[in-house]
């Protein structure tokens, strides 16, 4: 339990539990909007471990931190707005 | 005349720090940039072209491009571990952890370069379709920056056998280190995009 202490263990631990799922769902085929939307979701919260994790901004500057969350936040909505079109 | 104090800028406390040079920060944010206009271009490519990219992703190896994830996630892990190492001097720790992270990405590479293989032997090209000239642009863009980030890794290796980086300063090993994590984080994204989500 001690190297669970270790916040880039525990992320090391998360994104891989989180890549079998993603895994998973692509093999169960699943489609449609609630897939696109937990899809997305799971691969924002990988992005925003590895930002604050791997990348260490947890401490930086709020400017550095907006930015590449920021950038996250963009390509997530940007992707979900293209699939949204895409099933109406 | 105004007084200089000993107060540091905001954002430039010692409890506030950004990690390596300001430098890297700006390049991986143009790199980040030029994906997202990448990834947002095969998302609306797709919106107009729905039933061709659901039927050509059927064909991409899903197992192969999360065996990738994995690889990429635990070689930015053993490179978290290699500035860990630094930061508490343990200069044996640094180099072999950053030729861990290295082994990681050419275990990305080999399996791209067979993923690759089984798609230009089936005859598919950037020609064949739109999702296949995304496809393989896309993870080729990517594959560089494996390539570059491998590169950069080496430069450390070399430079942590020699006891460069330790808890005074490691600021050239975090700056690695902060591009070799932007490979994973692209890839994140690009994995569920091109391979799963339809």
């Amino acid at each position: 339990m001690n190297a669970l202490k270790n916040s880039a263990h525990r992320a090391w631990i998360i994104l891989l539990v989180a890549t079998s799922i993603t895994w998973y769902l692509g093999e169960v085929g699943a489609a449609g909007t609630l897939s696109i939307v937990a899809m997305l979701a799971i691969a924002f919260v990988k992005g925003r471990l590895v930002i604050l994790d791997f990348m260490e901004l947890r401490g930086a500057p709020l400017m550095w931190r907006l930015l590449l969350e920021g950038w996250l936040i963009l390509v997530s909505s940007l992707i979900l707005l293209a699939y949204w079109i895409s099933l109406k | 005349m105004t007084t200089v104090t000993d107060t540091p800028a905001p954002g430039n406390t010692p409890d506030k720090r950004l990690p390596g040079d300001l430098a890297i920060w700006f390049f991986i944010l143009a790199e980040m940039l030029a994906f997202a206009v990448f990834f947002a271009s095969y998302a609306f490519a797709r919106a107009n072209n729905v039933e061709l990219f659901n039927l050509s992703q059927q064909t991409l190896n899903r197992d192969a491009g999360a065996l990738n994830t994995v690889l990429l996630i635990t070689g930015s892990w053993f490179v978290v571990l290699a500035v860990q190492a630094a930061h508490r001097n343990d200069q044996r720790a640094v180099p072999r952890n950053i030729a861990l992270g290295f082994l990681c990405g050419a275990g990305f590479l080999v399996v791209k370069v067979f993923e690759y293989a089984a798609k230009f032997g089936a005859g598919i090209s950037m020609s064949t379709n739109t999702f296949y000239m995304f496809y393989i642009s896309l993870t080729f863009f990517h594959f560089m920056h494996v390539i570059l980030g491998m590169v950069i890794l080496t430069i450390l290796w070399f430079q942590a056998r020699k006891g460069v980086y330790s808890s005074h300063d490691a600021h050239g090993l975090e700056s690695g280190a902060a591009y070799w994590h932007m490979v994973d984080l692209l890839w994140i994204i690009l994995f569920p995009l091109v391979y799963v989500m339809r």
